[in-house]
C-alpha cells in the first residue's frame, strides 16, 4: 500500500514536471518573446537588449528554466510582461472567482448527476431514464457557448428572471456574485451532470448484472436493500474518477463560458493574457492549471485506492 | 465468441463496411445520426449552387429584419441573408475538421500501437508525456499557436490534427495492450516478424474499430473546438459565414433579433449531436464500451 502510494506520487509528480518543461519550451520556441510583446513597435536596438538584460532574457534558457520552475515551487511566479504587477497576486483574486464558480456548480451538479445517474440506470429503457440519457447526451455535446446563449436568450431577454452577465469586479467578495452567478453555474453543472450522470448510470447497470447482485436476489433479498447495500457502494466509486476529470475541466475547460458570461476567472485572463502575449502569465496559469489537473487526478485514484480494497493489490500494478 | 469470430472469416472491407452501416442503421438513435451527419455533408458540398442570395450582400434597409418570403430566417446586422449564411456556416469546419481528423488519427493511433507493442520503460515515459499535453486545457495550448501564426486552414489543420492525436495515442496503446498478450501475437513474435509486420497484420486489424469510433469522437470534438475559437474570434475571420463566428456576432441584437442566433445554434448542434449519435451507435455496433470522457 506504502509502495503504491510513493509510486503514484512520483509518477504524478513526474508528469508535472514534464508539463513545466513542455510549457517553457513551447513558449521559447515560439518566436518573440516578453521584450518584444512589451516594446511592441520599438523592440530593436539598444532598448530591445536592455528589457532583455532587465528582464535577464539573456542567459541561457537552462539557466531561466531552472530560475522560473524553483520560483514556482515556492509560489513566486515572477511579474507580468506589461503592467510589471506581481503574477501570484493577479492570479489570487481570478483564482479564487474560478474556485467560487466551481464550488457552486459540484454541489449543485454532483448529487444531482448521482441520482439520476442511478434513477436512469434502475429504470433502464423506461421513458425516465431514455428523456435524461437524451437530455445527457444534447447537454455534454452542444457546445458550452451555445447553450450558455441559448440561456441567456430565454432566461434573461424574454422571461427576465436572471441577469445574463456578470458586472461585479474580479476582486469584489464571493457574496456579491448572486445572483449574476446563476447562469454561468447552470451551464456548466449541466456539462458536467451529463457526464457523471452517463459514468454513473454505466456503472450501476454493470453491478446490476454481476454475479453477486443475482446471487442476492435469488436469496430473496428483498430488491431496495439490494440497491442500497450492494449495488450503490460499488457502483458508485469510478464515479470519483470522473469528478476528479470534470473539477479539472472546470478550472481551465471553462474559459468560453467564461467570456460568454463575462466572468472575471481564471480563463478569462488566460484568454486576455493570450491574446496581449503576455508570456509570463500565460506560463503561470498554464503551469497552476495543469498543476491542479495531476493533484486531483491524483487524489481520485488514492480515494478511490483507499475506498475500494480490491484496487490495493495486484490491479494497480499494471 | 462465435459472433466475434463470424465477420473475421469473410473479412473484406467491402462486406465489413456495409455490415457497419447496417448496424448503425439498425437503431433510431444510429439512423438519425447518421442522416444528420450525412445531411450536413451533403449541404456542405451543394450548399453554394442552392443559396437564394450573395452571403456577402450588403444591406441597410434591411438591417435586422424578421422572418419574410423573402428572407426565411430574416437578416443579419449587416443586412446579409441569414438563411444564406447559415447553410453556408459549416464549410469551413467541416473542411478544417474533415482534414483534421483522418490526420490525428492516424499519426495517434500509429505511436499508441507502437509504443504499446514496444512496452517498457520507454512505454511509461511516452505516458507521461502524453499525460502532461491532456493536463493543460486544449484551449490554452490552441490559442497560444494560433495567436503566434494567425488563423488560416494552414494553422488550424495542423494545430487540431497535433493535439487530437494526443488522446488517440493513448487510447490506441490500451486497446493495443489488450491485444498484445494474445497468442496470437506471441505466435507472430516466434515466427520472427519483425514490428512492422506484427503492426499491420496482427495488431491493427484488431485495433482499428476501437480507433474508428475514437475518430468520430475526435471529429465532434475538434468541431467544438473549432466553432469555439471562432466564436471567440480566432478562428474563420469575416465575412466568410461560419456558425460560431455568426452566434458571436448576432448575440449583442438577440432581444429582438434571436433569429440571427437560432438558425446557427440549430445548424450546429444538429451537426454535433448527429456525430455523437453516430459514433454511439458504431460503437454499439462494433461492441465497444466506450467511457465518455471529457473533452481533452
Amino acid at each position: 500500500m506504502l509502495r503504491m502510494l510513493l509510486r503514484r506520487l512520483t509518477l504524478g509528480l513526474i508528469t508535472v514536471v514534464l508539463v513545466s518543461i513542455i510549457i517553457f519550451a513551447g513558449v521559447e520556441i515560439l518566436p518573440g518573446d516578453a521584450c518584444t510583446a512589451f516594446l511592441e513597435r520599438e523592440a530593436q536596438g539598444k532598448l530591445l537588449e536592455n528589457c532583455r538584460r532587465d528582464l535577464g532574457l539573456n542567459r541561457s534558457a537552462v539557466e531561466r528554466y531552472i530560475d522560473w520552475a524553483s520560483g514556482a515551487v515556492v509560489g513566486d511566479l515572477g511579474v507580468s510582461a506589461n503592467g510589471q504587477k506581481s503574477i501570484a497576486e493577479l492570479v489570487g483574486n481570478r483564482m479564487k472567482n474560478s474556485l467560487l464558480l466551481a464550488f457552486c456548480a459540484l454541489s449543485v451538479g454532483v448529487p444531482l448527476a448521482i441520482f439520476l445517474g442511478v434513477v436512469t440506470a434502475l429504470w433502464r429503457d423506461k421513458p425516465i431514464d431514455l428523456f435524461f440519457s437524451t437530455a445527457a447526451i444534447f447537454a455534454m455535446t452542444i457546445p458550452e457557448f451555445v447553450s450558455a446563449t441559448v440561456l441567456i436568450l430565454v432566461f434573461s431577454v424574454w422571461l427576465g428572471w436572471l441577469p445574463g452577465i456578470v458586472l461585479t469586479s474580479a476582486n469584489a467578495p464571493a457574496a456579491e456574485f448572486f445572483p449574476e452567478i446563476i447562469l454561468p453555474v447552470i451551464v456548466v453543472a449541466m456539462v458536467m451532470t451529463a457526464h457523471i450522470l452517463r459514468m454513473v448510470r454505466t456503472s450501476v447497470i454493470d453491478v446490476l448484472a454481476s454475479d453477486y447482485v443475482r446471487m442476492a436476489t435469488l436469496k430473496g433479498v428483498p430488491y431496495w436493500q439490494i440497491v442500497f447495500r450492494h449495488v450503490l457502494p460499488n457502483a458508485l466509486l469510478p464515479a470519483i474518477n470522473v469528478v476528479a476529470l470534470t473539477i479539472a475541466w472546470l478550472l481551465g475547460g471553462v474559459v468560453v463560458i467564461e467570456v460568454v458570461f463575462n466572468y472575471p476567472g481564471l480563463g478569462r485572463m488566460m484568454i486576455d493574457s493570450i491574446s496581449d502575449r503576455d508570456l509570463p502569465v500565460v506560463q503561470a496559469i498554464a503551469l497552476i492549471l495543469a498543476t491542479i489537473y495531476v493533484t486531483v487526478n491524483l487524489t481520485a485514484d488514492l480515494l478511490t485506492m483507499i475506498a475500494n480494497p480490491r484496487l490495493r493489490t495486484h490491479h494497480m500494478r499494471k | 465468441m462465435s459472433a466475434t469470430l463470424l465477420p473475421a472469416i469473410k473479412n473484406r472491407p467491402h462486406d465489413r463496411f456495409i455490415g457497419m452501416l447496417r448496424g448503425v442503421m439498425s437503431r433510431p438513435s444510429g439512423a438519425i445520426g447518421l442522416s444528420l451527419v450525412v445531411l450536413h455533408l451533403a449541404l456542405a458540398i451543394f450548399s453554394p449552387l442552392i443559396v437564394p442570395y450573395d452571403y456577402r450582400e450588403i444591406s441597410a434597409a434591411l438591417m435586422l429584419n424578421g422572418p419574410s418570403f423573402e428572407h426565411w430566417f430574416g437578416t443579419d446586422h449587416l443586412g446579409r441573408d441569414i438563411f444564406t449564411r447559415t447553410l453556408l456556416g459549416g464549410r469551413e469546419a467541416i473542411l478544417v475538421t474533415g482534414i483534421a481528423t483522418p490526420i490525428a488519427v492516424v499519426w495517434g493511433g500509429f505511436i499508441g500501437i507502437f509504443f504499446g507493442l514496444v512496452g517498457g520503460r520507454i512505454d511509461e515515459f511516452m505516458m507521461r508525456i502524453v499525460d502532461a499535453f491532456l493536463s493543460l486545457p486544449w484551449i490554452l495550448k490552441m490559442l497560444v499557436l494560433i495567436v503566434t501564426f494567425g488563423t488560416g486552414i494552414g494553422v488550424l489543420v495542423p494545430t487540431l490534427a497535433f493535439f487530437y492525436g494526443i488522446p488517440v495515442i493513448r487510447i490506441a496503446r490500451a486497446a493495443t495492450h489488450d491485444v498484445v498478450a494474445r497468442d496470437f501475437v506471441s505466435a507472430a513474435k516466434a515466427r520472427g516478424h519483425g514490428r512492422i509486420t506484427i503492426i499491420r497484420r496482427e495488431l491493427l486489424p484488431n485495433v482499428l474499430d476501437t480507433l474508428m469510433v475514437e475518430g468520430a469522437m475526435r471529429w465532434s470534438w475538434m468541431l467544438l473546438a473549432f466553432s469555439s475559437l471562432s466564436f471567440l474570434g480566432f478562428g474563420v475571420s469575416p465575412p466568410t459565414p461560419d456558425w460560431g463566428l455568426m452566434i458571436a456576432d448576432a448575440r449583442g441584437f438577440m432581444s429582438f433579433a434571436p433569429g440571427g442566433v437560432l438558425a446557427p445554434v440549430i445548424f450546429l448542434s444538429s451537426l454535433i449531436i448527429g456525430i455523437n449519435l453516430t459514433a454511439d451507435s458504431l460503437a454499439k455496433t462494433l461492441g465497444i464500451d466506450r467511457i465518455q470522457q471529457a473533452p481533452a
